[in-house]
């Protein structure tokens, strides 16, 4: 397959305009299927006991009772799942994670499951499980659990990435170094410099819709789940390994998903109803609840940063140096790693090294929360920046732009950036009316920006053509932010013809070879691709078909419009043949027309967004309103720029959530405190202003349209923005996220009391 | 699971008192339900009160208003005199969850959580509010605050319901409020809260106050000291502090996932103050 994924500058006919998505009817009228909607005949209710402690011991679970419960087909421990993984680490923490094995690791650990014949009989049979737990002591902090003295997780853990292996275990697994030039030297030249240490808490990707399955193993060993996922290709490939199935044989079929947020990425309890159904031999369904959904999913790191940034008076920053812990939970994890890549990705920095820790703590396993890891460092970085512009007497918009990276500036992670969009975004931000917008008292304004790599990854695409000349577009990425939409203007427009006349699917993994899944921003970058690759392999079979039709040489035969045209004086007789015509020929021409693809979508491009926020916090209560909000972000190009916007205003209300009352609260005992919408507060639509959006097109050259992704940066601004906004608003800089009420009031007060 | 939908509060009453296993009363169910669906009870038997006569009218009488039991709170927000009347203890209604949950929840209901976050109780205790209670030996007239006990209990014996909430009428000159801290602005439990009732005399001095605080010790608190030093005041600034200091003192808050001692503390002293300002105007002060 001779398939160029780079630029060409072109006229867009569909790409870029904002037709209404396919899903959309299905999902305002409720009949769109979620994860939940999916029912088998014969099926059984799954429910999972989990542990009510931070960490113990699991010395005996006795689980006679319950298999002699009237109702109940199968009840299951880690026993019934043995370990098959061989010595693959990260497969292992998956299967602990899973059914706990030898110790329960948090607070909401699975140590046994039930399968009955109703929710009723389940219940009653998980409180007849009788557990022996030996409870251990335990630590939930980030902080303490990386002091030597802390409570061991894990005694096999040795610290990794340390230039001599360290004689005792500890809850640090691993530290990574980035960075270049030399920081000693550069902040000897500077003229200012800002120290300071941020914390952020724990956040969860509060999707609407709880994970949820449906399993059904066969006697014959083959298998189905459908399951409300971002990644089938993925779950497919896990479940299969754990528990001893051939991926061939495992069919996975992804629902509609109501959010996911990388929280999706990852396989949870899926295993558990895989376990249950062969054990039970009848269907298992799978849901959690919305304390499970907190408990023992996978939220986002709790963080501890120190920053140091030094500048000349000119505005040069001189050196940037961060140190940055990261919780993982109870399993090692990337996400200090992550954290140090991206913290200072934004500038062009002749001095720089960032160092992060991985550190366990006795909390659910961390798992990816839109551009996991960025938005805390992003958080400790731009509050210090904004700082540091404030002691030279600097417009904070002024001191970005000087200190922007630019196409060739080496990244502080290491590769030469090519054509990128942050200064782009922070000119525009400079220029857009927010900036003038009057400010009353206790109202102040902030920005910061944002970075994230952006992925690409496997994807296979299949385009089939219907004898009515209709277009099937089969994808193997999950729709999470309307990409259907946008994979069917891509299809309309390499084959040039109308939207209304391509209906994309998300195939399952029986239908289609691997993908990828839906995350790294990937969906509409990379599927895009294969769908200009599979169209225009499938207009190379219309063609043929076309000189079929008209018995002239294919080379004679070019594509216009969505029309096979002959070229040339001597056929001016013959009119153009629409892909309709030839569609409806096609049965006696050589039989259905189709396209495939199957590719690496290599080089997608980074993205960058700056942020304006306007807040207004009532000094006596401490309470804290966005009252305007921005979003400036490069797409490369916008393909459906309604769902881009969509994409822009979703980071920004849940970085909001995540700056101002979202956190995990866990008590003295090592419990999860607030698992529930009322006490873990994510912004409610009163909370929020609207959020305006402006999108840069700044083509990516790895793409044929230019696209980049753009569903995850817009969550690495909001932090910072917000807090140099509280800043601004009222003269106190707040390092610990979130800005609950409490906080700021007890920083007003320490600022009053001087 | 029994579930029962009788006719006459006697039925009711007498089913309750001879029901054997846990029993619960069910009128919008907002917090009943919830907390059967999370597991956290699972009642025998269940009496559902809506289909009682009397028990779904607001009825305005010499004395004033008789709110049945089985009211939902939007409708409170939908009678224009009991609006006029007690706006106080009608925004506070009105601050219950959501716009779907307040189609549902009623006043009795929250009452008899007895939850110490309740909204509508701090307004209610401020209001002087009564509680009209049927039980097996007959019916009797209570003040509101006396209802609930602690976190979840009350004063209530066996089998008996609180059938109505009465609400003074109301003298000229005179005006209610009621706030909440929330860290939203809706769908969300008070951190803290203050109800105030205020009655002027012809110039705009106060000549009696009630002052009542929510989230801010194991039950609603009525902070009779609080609404001493209102009297005979016109609400100055100096009075206003008074006011702010005596209610974060009378605060015996815990620390928690939803605030601080600290914290609650200090808000209580500035939500009464507010209140007291928001009342004192409606009551027609200047």
């Amino acid at each position: 397959m001779n398939f160029d994924p780079r630029y060409s500058g072109r006229n867009f006919s569909s790409v870029g305009t904002r037709p209404i998505r396919p899903d959309g009817v299905d999902k305002v009228t409720g009949r769109a299927r979620y994860g939940a909607d999916f029912n088998m005949a014969g099926q059984l209710v799954g429910r999972i006991l989990r542990s009510p402690h931070a960490h113990a011991v699991i010395k005996k679970i006795d689980t006679s009772k319950a298999e002699k419960l009237a109702g109940v087909k199968a009840v299951i421990t880690a026993k019934d799942l043995p370990d098959l993984t061989d010595g693959d680490a990260a497969m292992y923490d998956i299967l602990d994670n899973s059914m706990a094995r030898t110790k329960a690791l948090y607070d909401g650990h699975a140590v046994a499951a039930v399968a009955a014949i109703d929710a009723r009989t389940a219940r009653q049979a998980l409180k007849l499980i009788e557990v022996d737990y030996e409870v251990l002591p335990h630590v939930t902090d980030v902080d303490e659990a990386a002091q030597h003295h802390a409570p061991l997780i894990n005694d096999q853990i040795f610290t990794e990435g340390l230039e001599e292996k360290p004689a005792k275990p500890s809850n640090v697994t691993k530290r990574t170094q980035f960075g270049h030039g030399d920081v000693h030297k550069g902040f000897a030249q500077a003229d200012f410099i800002v120290e300071r240490s941020f914390k952020t808490e724990q956040t969860h990707q509060g999707y609407i819709e709880p994970h949820a399955c449906v399993a059904s193993v066969n006697a014959d060993g083959t298998a189905e789940l459908w399951v409300c996922t971002q990644g089938h290709f993925v779950y497919r490939q896990h479940c299969a390994q754990l528990l001893g199935l051939e991926a061939s044989k495992l069919r996975v079929t992804s629902s509609e998903i109501g959010g996911g947020f990388g929280g999706k990425t990852h396989v949870w309890a899926e295993p558990v109803a895989l376990a249950l159904s062969r054990k039970a031999g009848r269907p298992v369904k799978l849901v959690m609840t919305r304390d499970e959904v907190f408990r023992a999913s996978g939220p986002t790191s709790a963080t501890s940063i120190d920053v140091r940034i030094g500048a000349k008076k000119d505005g040069t920053i001189t050196a940037a140096e961060a140190t940055l812990r990261y919780s993982c939970g109870p399993y090692a994890g990337s996400w200090a790693e992550i954290g140090a890549m991206t913290a200072f990705a934004c500038y062009k920095l002749e001095n720089v090294k960032t160092v992060g820790y991985e550190v366990l703590v006795n909390r659910p396993k961390t798992a990816a929360y839109r551009a996991p890891s960025a938005p805390m460092a992003a958080f400790a970085v731009e509050s210090a920046v904004d700082e540091l512009a404030k002691e030279i007497g600097m417009d904070p918009v002024d001191f970005r732009i000087k200190n922007a990276a630019q196409e060739g500036t080496r990244a502080s992670y290491g590769p030469v950036y090519g054509p990128i969009g942050i200064g782009p975004t922070l000119e525009a931000v400079k220029n857009h009316p927010h900036m003038k917008a009057p400010l009353k008292a206790y109202q102040g304004r902030g920005m910061a920006c944002g970075f994230w790599f952006n992925f690409g990854g496997q994807t296979c695409t299949d385009l089939n053509i219907g004898m009515d000349g209709s277009v099937s577009l089969a994808v193997g990425t999950v729709d999470v932010g309307g990409s259907r939409a946008s994979l069917s203007l891509v299809a309309a427009e390499e084959l040039g013809i109308d939207y209304a006349q391509v209906k994309a699917i998300v195939a399952d993994t029986s239908s289609l070879g691997y993908n990828d899944m839906t995350d790294g921003s990937r969906g509409t970058f990379s599927s895009s691709m294969a769908t200009i690759s599979a169209a225009r392999n499938a207009i190379k079979v219309l063609k043929d078909r076309a000189a079929q039709m008209w018995d002239i040489p294919v080379e004679d035969v070019t594509w216009e419009k969505g029309h096979a045209v002959a070229k040339g004086e001597k056929y001016g007789n013959l009119s153009p043949l629409s892909l309709k015509d030839i569609a409806a020929k096609s049965g006696t021409t050589g039989g259905p027309i189709a396209g495939h693809s199957e590719l690496v979508a290599d080089g997608a491009g980074v993205s960058f967004a700056t942020h304006i926020c306007d807040v207004e916090v009532d000094p006596e209560t401490g309470s804290t309103r966005v009252i305007r909000y921005t979003v400036v972000q490069d797409a490369g190009k916008a393909v459906h720029p309604t769902y881009v916007e969509g994409q822009y205003q979703g980071g920004a209300a849940q970085g909001i959530g995540w700056a101002l009352n979202e956190e995990y609260i866990y008590g003295k005992d090592g419990r999860l405190q607030n698992a529930g919408f009322l006490d873990y507060r994510i912004p409610v639509c009163s909370d929020l202003p609207m959020i305006d959006t402006q999108i840069l097109e700044i083509p990516n050259p790895n793409h044929p349209y230019g696209v980049r992704g753009v569903g995850e940066t817009s969550i690495v601004p909001p932090l910072a923005a917000i807090a140099n906004a509280v800043s601004n608003a009222v003269g106190v800089r707040m390092s610990h996220i979130p800005m609950s009420p409490p906080r700021i009031l007890a920083a007003l007060d320490a600022e009053r009391e001087g | 699971m029994r579930y029962i939908r009788p006719l006459s509060i006697e039925d009711a009453v007498g089913e309750l008192a001879k029901a054997v296993g846990p029993a619960a009363i069910l009128a919008g169910g907002s917090d009943l339900l919830v907390r059967m669906k999370g597991g956290f009870i699972e009642p025998e038997l269940i009496v559902d009160i809506k289909a009682i006569g009397g028990l779904g009218d607001i009825t305005q009488t010499a004395d004033g208003f008789r709110i049945g039991a089985a009211v939902p709170c939007a409708v409170l927000g939908e009678n224009k005199a009991l609006r006029q009347a007690w706006p106080g203890v009608v925004e506070a209604a009105n601050l219950i969850g959501s716009k779907q949950v307040q189609g549902r929840c009623t006043i009795t209901g929250n009452l008899c959580n007895a939850s110490p976050a309740a909204d509508s109780v701090p307004a209610l205790v401020a209001a002087g509010a009564k509680a009209v209670v049927a039980g097996p030996s007959g019916k009797r007239t209570v003040a509101v605050e006396s209802v609930p006990t602690g976190p979840g209990r009350t004063s209530l014996a066996k089998g008996e319901i609180v059938e109505a909430i009465l609400l003074d009428k109301r003298p000229p000159n005179a005006g209610d409020a009621y706030l909440r801290f929330i860290p939203r602005t809706e769908m969300d439990i008070a951190v803290v809260s203050a109800g105030v009732n205020l009655t002027l005399d012809d110039h705009g001095a106060i000549t009696a106050a009630r002052v009542a605080l929510g989230a801010a010790a194991p039950t609603v608190l009525l902070v009779e000291e609080a609404g001493q030093v209102l009297i005979g005041s016109k609400l100055d600034e100096a009075t206003l502090e008074r006011l702010a200091k005596i209610c974060a003192g009378a605060c015996r808050p815990i620390d928690d996932k939803r605030g601080t001692i600290e914290f609650r503390r200090k808000v209580a002293g500035v939500l009464a103050r507010r209140a007291a300002a928001t009342a004192y105007k409606r009551a027609g002060g200047k």
